[in-house]
């Protein structure tokens, strides 16, 4: 072995990517949220050609691959003129990719909420917007966040595919130590027991908020 | 915006996409089949009686579901020929996602047959039914065919995700689009034609598996054809 193999510097190096991991997450989920609310109100738009435009999308997105949809941006955006770095395609490919699947996702919430409901709210004489926004997304919300929660690992997950386009995550950052190192196993070892530290919570987290929900719907009987 | 599309030069490359297409298929295929029974054996070990036998195979399910597939493809790639333990990029490839994709499988076929009523059981068992023809008629059956669709879309996601291994210099479509960028100096082109040919396996893909499961299931179809005939 040439060098002494990994050390602090590496370790610190590592958990540098793993922050700009966490970082990429939360751009692609606060932008793939606001993407998907806005796919999940057009699917259920009364509007047939909005609807229509918003499974389209769906389907796309769905249909191929994240990682073409991130050479698609990364190359798009340089024909384009823009000369960015590799955050800002990562992001906007994560951004592309968590719209289309919240958006389904949510959609699938808001339909689940119990037809009476929306019966009650039109009786009520409301409105449409007011309809969704006082009577249907809060109870939405409660349905939604058990399998948004479980989407999040999806997400922080796909975050590693960055690294193609040279954005230095974890897996980047790993990848430039090995190159130093040259020790395949222990760095990617490594790496994944930090995605694995990142992801389990919220896997735990996703699966507590089911289970509750699941007494939540449990009819309830005379005390 | 000036920029000049121009499909003619990438499309003239036909030949190489479709042999990225077949090799796509050529590894997806069989690790579907693969991961699935593994997937499956893996369910039923979860729900055995044999409590270490419960925990590994939870934990396995567990370290698989929270790591990404590109660092999976990377470890068994890299990692094995570190230790000494040389294989192919391809057998790399068909390995990760036969790993992955049995994680999966386990979480959905173990949903399903957590689902299976227990009275159903008991049924089995008065009717003198041994283990092996519970496990199959009524335990397995019934249950894939409850999260059929579940495990559809699971393997779509999964021919989707066998566009990592490109990274490990498997020739498939992902691959190919490099290769045709290099050469062409149209990666925009070749991408988006790429997306397209990704788009068609999966809609293929789907309408594939749900001819089958209209084969392989067809008690369902009786039923729905009853409902709608009374």
């Amino acid at each position: 072995m040439i060098s002494g193999g990994l050390n602090i510097h590496h370790l610190y190096f590592l958990l540098i990517g793993a922050a700009w991991t966490i970082c990429l997450s939360l751009i692609a989920f606060v932008g793939g949220g606001i993407g998907g609310g806005v796919i999940a109100l057009c699917r259920i738009s009364p509007l047939r050609p909005v609807r229509w435009l918003a499974i389209g999308y769906i389907q796309l997105i769905q249909g191929t691959p994240l990682l073409v949809v991130l050479f698609v941006c990364y190359f798009g955006l340089s024909i384009l003129g823009f000369s960015l770095p590799g955050i800002v395609a990562a992001g906007l490919a994560m951004v592309v990719y968590v719209s289309a699947y919240m958006g389904e996702i949510w959609r699938g919430c808001i339909e689940s909420v119990a037809r009476t409901q929306w019966e009650a709210a039109e009786c009520l004489a409301l409105s449409r917007a007011q309809r969704m926004r006082l009577v249907i997304l809060p109870q939405a919300v409660r349905i939604a966040t058990p399998p948004t929660v479980g989407f999040m690992v999806q997400i922080v997950k796909n975050t590693s595919l960055a690294s193609i386009v040279g954005f230095v995550e974890l897996v980047r950052a790993g990848q430039l130590i090995n190159n130093s190192i040259f020790q395949p196993f222990m760095v990617y070892v490594l790496i994944a027991i930090l995605y694995f530290a990142m992801c389990y919570p919220l896997s735990a987290w996703s699966r507590k908020l089911e289970r509750r929900m699941q007494f939540a719907a449990r009819p309830v009987g005379p005390a | 915006m000036n920029y000049e599309f121009d499909f003619a030069s990438v499309l003239e490359r036909w030949p190489q996409f479709i042999e990225g297409a077949w090799m796509t298929v050529r590894l997806s295929f069989p690790a579907t089949v693969i991961g699935f029974v593994a997937g499956t054996l893996l369910a039923a070990g979860r729900r055995s009686s044999v409590a270490w036998l419960v925990r590994a195979c939870g934990i396995y399910v567990e370290v698989i579901r929270n790591t990404p597939l590109l660092v999976q493809v990377f470890l068994v790639f890299f990692g094995l020929s570190s230790l000494g333990w040389q294989v192919s990029a391809f057998a790399a490839a068909l390995l990760s996602l036969v790993i992955n994709v049995a994680a999966y499988s386990c979480e959905i076929m173990r949903a399903g047959m957590d689902s299976i009523h227990r009275g159903q059981l008991e049924a089995a068992e008065c009717l003198g039914l041994s283990r092996r023809q519970v496990y199959w008629h009524v335990i397995l059956r019934p249950a894939m065919e409850k999260v059929y669709p579940a495990l559809t879309s699971q393997f779509v996601l999964l021919m989707l995700a066998s566009s990592i291994t490109s990274q490990i210099s498997v020739e498939e479509l992902t691959a190919i689009a490099a290769r045709v960028q290099s050469e062409t100096f149209r990666p925009f082109e070749a991408y988006i034609l790429v997306a397209v040919a990704y788009l068609m396996l999966s809609l293929l893909m789907r309408a594939g598996l749900w001819a089958c499961g209209q084969m392989i299931f067809t008690r369902r179809r009786r039923l729905g054809a009853q409902g709608a005939g009374r």
